[in-house]
């Protein structure tokens, strides 16, 4: 009894310092275990070979040296394939940015059904990335699809999109722009909705108007929503892979694959578990987000302490 | 307002404006009026060659048909469920508890803390893929639904948090002030005097993370396989071989699967669009 009354009083006496950790404890728990562990493991795995069943043998940097030929090896031509492409996707992607803001400019005026449209506009990024990719390859199709009709109107002769190994990754990122840009005419129009009025008036009475006015007085009251923006199109640009496998599954001829979707096929495919191999892509896509990430923690760190 | 409001303008503007609008967004959503138009076709369609004109007759219930009565997708629509529905749950439930210890309390560690769920967020998915699976695997829960859940669930937590603790944040601190003044034990401040102010977040972090799992297709091919665990995003590709070249009915299983958080998404619009554009306001 009386253990049990000293228990409840340490607790009450320290009440406000172990409750957060309380709070806090379940959540950090499942994070750690599945996110912030596993990290550490791929580190650790990628040093090994290891087909995801047996012992692991530790082969030192032998995956790094055949992934980005250091040595007297040559530079993996997979490899060199797909980090081309991730940088396309990263380049081509950020047009969501500006398109999202031509949509939402477009789009924010008070007349008649204009929230039908606008979630009409939206809605294309509620629709899961397997089926835009499923859309898009119908779209494509040489004899079924709507894009070859259209270019036929106009005379064009039927392109085999998908089928080009020079034209299927820019087929692919078109289809992801779709949604990206549904998203960033969101925040944009979020943001629209908050620029002060009567900064607008004021520059109005001053004969600012048309692309001055958003230049230098609307697009610095967007800066937190073009900030958003770009984060979630640079994540969404590194983490493409359902598009890519829904629509090409890599192909033709491994002209698709972009990083993440070449350590999926290394580590699981039916070529067999190459898992060590496919961490050590895993840990250089890590590097190359780190760069943003590092970037995006430090604006919203800076942010953090301005609040304060 | 800007662009000028379109009542200021001329009349000619206004008439080609209201024309504009609905004739872009048609355009806009092309692809996917082609994929309707699929869907309701009769095959015969297909045979002749009539790919993108008007069906010659209306299919749909033959078509739809078949994709619940004569394929797996009842089966992985009701996994989806099982799946989505308790990662809701469990995300929200735990990232409640996170937000509210990092809003509310002053900490050595907290930011600290607080940066480390914002930065596993960002993380690429696939540095965790091989762990995960492993680990899964372990745990014998490969190819289960809980195998799937849990790892949604912790995962989900970092983007989860971030939202709940800024929202907790802004809510009034005197108000948790009075509370303890009054000598109310602090896990009933969090349970009475937080949970109902938070109700709009619980809204909004809900139908967010339906979506973003309902649509998630990365995870579900590689911690599950078959119809027994596999969510409607990876059973569509089963359905898709079942019926190869049968456009009319992939379109139409195609639009089942994509239906859900599309719904979603038109009975909870406020709350969905209050969520995803938290932080794009100042």
């Amino acid at each position: 009894m009386a253990s049990a009354d000293t228990n409840r009083s340490w607790y009450k006496r320290n009440e406000i310092a172990v409750t957060p950790w309380l709070f806090l404890l379940p959540a950090m728990i499942f994070f750690a275990v599945y996110v912030i562990i596993p990290i550490g493991q791929s580190f650790w795995i990628s040093f090994h070979e290891w087909d995801g069943l047996g012992e692991k043998t530790w082969v030192g940097t032998a995956n790094y040296e055949r992934l980005l030929g250091w040595g007297d090896q040559n530079m993996d031509r997979k490899f060199q394939v797909s980090f081309w492409n991730n940088l396309k996707w990263l380049v081509l992607y950020l047009l969501a940015i500006p398109a999202g803001l031509f949509i939402a400019l477009f789009l924010n005026q008070t007349v008649t059904g204009i929230r039908f449209y606008k979630s009409m506009f939206f809605f294309p990024f509620v629709i899961s990335q397997v089926v835009v990719g499923l859309v898009f390859s119908w779209f494509y199709l040489p004899r079924e699809g709507l894009l070859n009709a259209i270019l036929g109107v106009f005379g064009a002769g039927p392109v085999n999109i998908l089928g080009d190994p020079t034209l299927a990754t820019y087929g692919i990122i078109a289809a992801g722009l779709w949604p990206q840009t549904a998203y960033c005419m969101i925040l944009y129009l979020t943001g629209l909705n908050a620029v002060d009025p009567e900064q607008v008036e004021a520059a109005r009475l001053d004969g600012a108007k048309g692309h001055k006015m958003l230049w230098y007085v609307i697009l610095p009251q967007l800066k937190p929503a073009t900030f958003i923006a770009f984060v979630v199109t640079i994540i969404g640009a590194l983490r493409s892979f359902d598009l890519i496998s829904v629509m090409t599954n890599g192909g033709p001829f491994g002209s698709t694959r972009v990083l993440s979707f070449y350590m999926f096929e290394e580590s699981l495919s039916e070529f067999g578990f190459r898992m060590g191999f496919g961490a050590a892509i895993a840990v250089v896509l890590f590097f190359i987000m780190l760069g943003f990430i590092t970037y995006f923690l430090y604006a919203m760190y800076r942010e953090e302490k301005g609040a304060h | 307002m800007f662009p000028t409001p379109i009542a200021k303008t001329s009349r000619t503007w206004q008439i080609s404006y209201q024309i504009l609008v609905p004739l872009v967004m048609l355009i806009w959503l092309l692809p996917l009026l082609a994929v309707a138009n699929f869907s309701v076709k009769p095959e015969a369609d297909f045979v002749n060659g009539n790919y993108w004109g008007i069906p010659s007759s209306f299919d749909a219930i033959s078509n739809y048909g078949k994709v619940f009565f004569e394929s797996n997708m009842p089966r992985y629509l009701f996994n989806s469920l099982l799946i989505t529905i308790p990662t809701v749950i469990g995300a929200v439930a735990l990232s409640c508890m996170a937000g509210f210890a990092l809003g509310v309390y002053k900490f050595k560690g907290n930011l600290l803390i607080f940066f480390i769920f914002i930065a596993g967020n960002f993380v690429p998915f696939q540095i965790l893929m091989v762990p995960v699976r492993d680990l899964t695997v372990s745990m014998n829960l490969y190819d289960t639904k809980t195998g799937l859940v849990l790892f949604h669930i912790a995962f989900q937590t970092g983007f989860c948090t971030l939202f709940m603790r800024n929202f907790i944040r802004a809510l009034p601190f005197p108000l948790i002030e009075a509370a303890r003044v009054e000598g109310i034990a602090e896990w009933r401040i969090f349970l009475y005097v937080v949970l109902p102010l938070m109700k709009p977040a619980l809204a909004a972090l809900a139908v967010l993370i339906f979506t973003f799992i309902w649509n998630d297709y990365f995870w579900a091919v590689v911690l599950t396989q078959g119809p027994d665990a596999q969510p409607v995003t990876a059973g569509i590709t089963e359905f898709n071989s079942q019926f190869r070249a049968a456009y009319h009915l992939m379109s139409a299983g195609s639009i089942v699967a994509a239906l859900p958080p599309v719904i979603m998404f038109f009975l909870m619009q406020k709350h969905f669009i209050a969520g995803l554009t938290l932080g794009a306001v100042k």
